[in-house]
């Protein structure tokens, strides 16, 4: 059966320097990923890799058993990957409607049309009304992205990665410098529109992780040390060793 | 079916009808109201110089792509444009003059084809230092090649070939004028229309966030190389118009990067963030050179210091001034502001009188010594020589600065609070 | 083509190369560090030039090679303060745009205190005259001095940059300026620093440039366009590369500017026969110094098609 996304003997380095030293994963569709690790261990370098930012020193990276290794980021998008930043990567001098609109154009075949007119295409701009709506957007439909509040900002880059439509959906760290109650209204809004989607997060807060994952990857080093349920990967012993301090995570996971 | 409101980019919801119709009858009616000989031939180049400067926008503005060789696409389109002047009038090849601006067009598209692939590669530094090069190239080349390029002579063309136009030669200066001004309103259109359609808004993304676009599937260098073909096109259109202007396209004139640069000037002076904008900076642009270097021989001088006190105070140009000052107005709050803008103008009166007195006494000495230290300087006779002339300058213009600061500060007041008000009534209409 | 034309060519070349390394250097050490492609750097080449004119008629040749840089630097600096400093907020094209304007002002104002034409700033008599003379034509004492100042800039700006705390300082600023600046350095201070050390630099070159070459206030821009070039060939960013591509373009076309043969005269040594009705004669008969003033630009677009890093280039825009 064809994994939604497969990682195989996958490596990066950077001059001598092995930041991914072999990375194996498979995921099916429709389940969710939270990807966890200490600072440093690569994940938003895997997420490079998959999503075609970087290119992989050596090993493979199948989409839905295509191979899109070291493949352009606009290629690998077409075939159905969608990513958000950590820092948050919008398009600041346009108003929240029109950066979601941008997201859904290729999706739609619209590609470097100069012929038609953006108002009227209809199925962009209903399907941009329904996105507005699901990231909880619609009061500031015409203020420019720039200046919206930082929660603000990151609901809408979710929707702008959304937008595509595409199949397996990449988040990092989404809940980044968020407060506790815009963190778990944010969490509800992914669990919302990623609905049949195959979903892969970087994640730091571990109550995040434990309400909304399937499956757990732990990745040390450059390593998966660990891939399995929530429940597995906190009994297990060298993701305690190397990552949680099974106090901390208690503390966390007990808060949801 | 839904009754959806869709998007409008202009920020201020003024019946589009009634801008156009504006438009048009404002390009109608000019010649009317000023009818020198000098003002029609103003007008004239006001027409293909804002069909150039909105081109130029397109790839400032609309892409963030900063390009010191637009002069380039539309010499280019100039020297097509005249050759097919010439094989027209041999009877070679039967293309009317209307359309001889097409063909400039099509000659411009043509060369940013080819150029453009090579030139949107990479992008912002190294974009603008590309078509430097390319622009020095080929303005170059012009000297190695006399047959097409007329050498320093330049190509020269007569307008007035075939059989007249539903009885229209293009012969005397008016009807010239209005063939520009037609073409100038349709292009215009275009172009305007351009930034409403995908390619335009992904451009604008990509002028944002190129890495971005990539993430959503768009290829940034096709969308730049499609957005340089296409403000080649119009920059062509403008070319052709101004071959049939002139009657003559010279290379060491139109594809430097001197011109180049005046584009990229003015375009910036009229604002880059507005559509409007590079229409301001095309009327600046005929201002200076036709006017302005009439009027001082510092005016090169002067267009510099506005310039970077331009960049450096009002980076969106004159168009961003504008919108500030409508924004406020929207809201209620500009009646407080005359007196204070009454104030800052009058205050600065002196200060330009002053530095301006004291600017033409300096190039008085330069340049004019031969004539003797009197110099004639807005209706009084300014005496270089003298102690009382430079003193007097000095005077004016340190009292102009003192006034006009008191006034600022109280400006820069008054506008932060405005601009408070506003904001906190936009949040207000928000919430409600 | 015989050896003496070869190698007066090469040192001309050389020393005309190693004038645009000083005036490349200056340029790509600004870019590396500020991110701005300053466009008033070939003004403040011209800055120098004419201030050395100016000092060498009061205090002479000498001292006015270290004054006048100095002079060029703490103008430069002064713009970096107060103008530039202001619009690095508004983006790179801004910062672009305020050199630009800045190149047009002293243009202008050059014009305005020296006049339109040529002044006459000459060599002191310690520079005249040739150095050596070889097979029968002589090479000038003013070349090689130039590039004897050249090397000797090479060598203190890296020694600075490399041996020295505030060359630390300096390459640091260069990758991380925020982070270097939350280390208690005045990054603002380092900038305007640099800015007036490039802005000197040009100025230095302009001292020795323009009594060797000709001082007149077309000098800025017709060095200017083949800066661009150098850098960008050489790679934005490299200094090593800076100098490859200086010496590259600068031997190519003191060489080119000299040959006068073309693509028509080396078919017609081959035998075939080459005349007015060939197909492409306009393009066969130009000969390699009709060609000469767009070697550099060729360059570039080759460059930017084949290896758009440059030469040595290091830094991806």
């Amino acid at each position: 059966m064809t994994h939604a996304l497969e990682l195989k003997a996958l490596r990066k380095n950077f001059g001598k320097t092995e930041i991914i030293r072999g990375v194996d994963l498979a995921v099916e569709a429709g389940e969710r990923i939270a990807i966890i690790g200490p600072n440093g261990a690569g994940k938003s370098t895997l997420f490079n890799l998959i999503s075609g930012r970087l290119a992989p020193s050596s090993g493979e990276v199948l989409l839905n058993g295509q191979r899109i290794d070291g493949k352009k980021p606009f290629e690998i998008n077409r075939l159905g990957l969608s990513r958000s930043f950590q820092i948050t990567n919008i398009f600041p001098k346009l108003s929240v409607f029109e950066n979601l609109r941008c997201g859904v154009l290729w999706s739609l075949g619209y590609r470097y049309s100069f012929l038609r007119f953006l108002s009227n295409l209809d199925d962009a701009n209903a399907r941009t009304e329904e996105l507005i709506h699901q990231v909880g957007l619609d009061r500031k439909r015409d203020v420019h992205a720039v200046n919206l509040t930082y929660a603000e900002q990151r609901a809408l880059e979710i929707g702008v990665t959304i937008a595509g439509g595409a199949s397996v959906i990449l988040l990092d760290e989404p809940t980044a410098g968020m407060s506790k109650t815009e963190t778990s209204h944010f969490i509800a809004l992914i669990k919302q529109v990623t609905v049949g989607k195959t979903l892969l997060t970087v994640e730091h807060d571990m109550g995040v992780v434990f309400g909304l994952a399937d499956k757990i990857a732990v990745v040390v080093y450059g390593e998966v040390i660990a891939f399995d349920t929530p429940a597995a990967v906190r009994a297990n012993a060298r993701v305690q060793e190397a990552y949680l301090g099974s106090s901390v995570a208690d503390a966390q996971g007990g808060g949801h | 079916m839904t009754n959806t409101q869709y998007y409008r980019f202009k920020p201020l919801n003024l019946g589009r009808f009634f801008i156009w119709s504006l438009f048009a009858i404002v390009l109608i009616v000019a010649p009317m109201v000023f009818k020198t000989s000098l003002a029609l031939t103003m007008l004239s180049q006001m027409g293909y110089l804002i069909i150039i400067c909105l081109s130029y926008n397109i790839l400032l503005g609309q892409g963030g792509m900063l390009s010191f060789g637009h002069a380039v696409y539309v010499g280019l389109g100039s020297f097509i444009a005249i050759h097919a002047m010439n094989f027209a009038s041999k009877g070679v090849l039967p293309i009317p003059l209307v359309l001889i601006p097409v063909v400039g067009g099509l000659a411009g598209m043509f060369f940013a084809i080819i150029l453009g692939f090579v030139t949107t590669k990479k992008s912002g530094t190294t974009f603008a230092m590309i078509t430097l090069g390319i622009g020095e190239l080929v303005a170059s080349m012009a000297l190695m090649f006399p047959g097409f390029f007329g050498g320093e002579g330049g190509i020269t063309t007569d307008r007035v070939y075939g059989k007249p136009f539903f009885g229209i030669t293009f012969g005397p200066q008016i009807q010239v004028y209005y063939l520009i001004a037609v073409y100038c309103f349709v292009c215009t259109a275009l172009m305007y229309a351009f930034t409403g359609t995908p390619l335009g808004r992904i451009l604008n993304a990509v002028r944002d966030n190129p890495e971005r676009v990539e993430f959503i599937g768009y290829n940034t260098q096709r969308v730049r190389y499609f957005a340089f073909i296409i403000a080649g096109f119009f920059a062509g259109v403008g070319g052709g118009l101004a071959a049939i202007n002139f009657e003559i396209v010279n290379a060491a004139d139109s594809l430097n990067a001197m011109r180049s640069g005046s584009y990229l000037l003015f375009t910036f002076l009229g604002g880059a963030i507005f559509f409007f904008g590079p229409i301001i900076g095309a009327v600046l642009l005929v201002f200076a050179a036709v006017l302005l270097s009439e009027l001082s021989k510092a005016w090169q001088l002067y267009f510099g210091l506005v310039f970077v006190f331009m960049v450096m105070f009002a980076p969106g140009g004159i168009a961003s001034l504008v919108m500030m000052n409508l924004r406020v107005a929207k809201f209620g709050k500009f009646k407080q502001f005359w007196p204070l803008y009454g104030g800052l103008l009058v205050a600065a009166i002196p200060v330009v009188i002053g530095a301006a007195a004291l600017i033409e006494m300096i190039y008085h000495i330069q340049l004019n010594s031969a004539l003797g230290p009197n110099l004639p300087f807005m209706g009084v006779s300014l005496d270089t020589s003298g102690f009382g002339s430079w003193c007097g300058a000095v005077v004016v213009m340190l009292a102009g600065l003192a006034v006009l600061e008191v006034v600022r500060r109280r400006f820069v007041r008054a506008w932060g609070t405005a601009q408070e008000q506003i904001e906190a009534e936009i949040k207000r209409r928000e919430l409600a | 083509m015989n050896v003496e034309f070869f190698v007066i060519s090469l040192l001309n070349g050389v020393s005309y190369g190693l004038l645009l390394f000083m005036l490349s250097s200056g340029l790509t050490l600004i870019f590396s560090m500020m991110g701005v492609l300053n466009f008033a750097h070939t003004s403040f080449y011209m800055l120098g030039a004419y201030v050395a004119y100016t000092l060498s008629g009061i205090i002479g040749f000498w001292p006015a090679l270290f004054i006048a840089p100095l002079l060029v630097g703490a103008l430069g600096a002064g713009f970096e303060r107060y103008s530039l400093r202001r619009v690095h907020k508004f983006g790179h094209v801004p910062e672009l745009l305020v050199t630009f304007g800045l190149s047009f002002l002293i243009l202008e104002v050059v014009q305005l205190v020296w006049g339109r034409s040529t002044v006459p700033y000459g060599l002191p008599t310690q520079l005249q005259g040739p150095l050596f003379t070889i097979y029968g034509t002589q090479f000038p004492k003013s070349r090689s001095f130039i590039m004897l100042v050249a090397l000797l800039m090479l060598l203190s700006v890296w020694l600075l940059l490399t041996r020295t705390r505030i060359g630390l300082v300096i390459q640091a600023a260069l990758k991380h300026p925020e982070m270097v600046e939350a280390l208690g350095h005045n990054v603002p201070r380092v900038f305007m620093l640099v800015f007036g050390g490039g802005a000197a630099l040009a100025g230095l070159a302009g001292v020795v440039g323009g009594n060797t070459y000709v001082t007149e206030p077309a000098m800025a821009a017709s060095v200017g366009s083949i800066i661009f070039v150098v850098v960008v060939v050489g790679g934005l960013g490299s200094l090593a590369g800076a100098f490859l591509a200086s010496l590259l373009i600068g031997i190519v076309q003191t060489f080119a500017v000299a040959m006068d043969q073309s693509m028509a005269s080396g078919l017609q040594a081959l035998g075939v026969a080459v005349n007015e009705g060939t197909f492409g004669y306009p393009l066969l008969k130009l000969t390699i110094s009709q060609v000469a003033p767009i070697l550099p630009y060729l360059f570039l677009v080759l460059i930017l098609i084949f290896r758009p890093k440059g030469l040595l280039g290091t830094r991806e825009d």
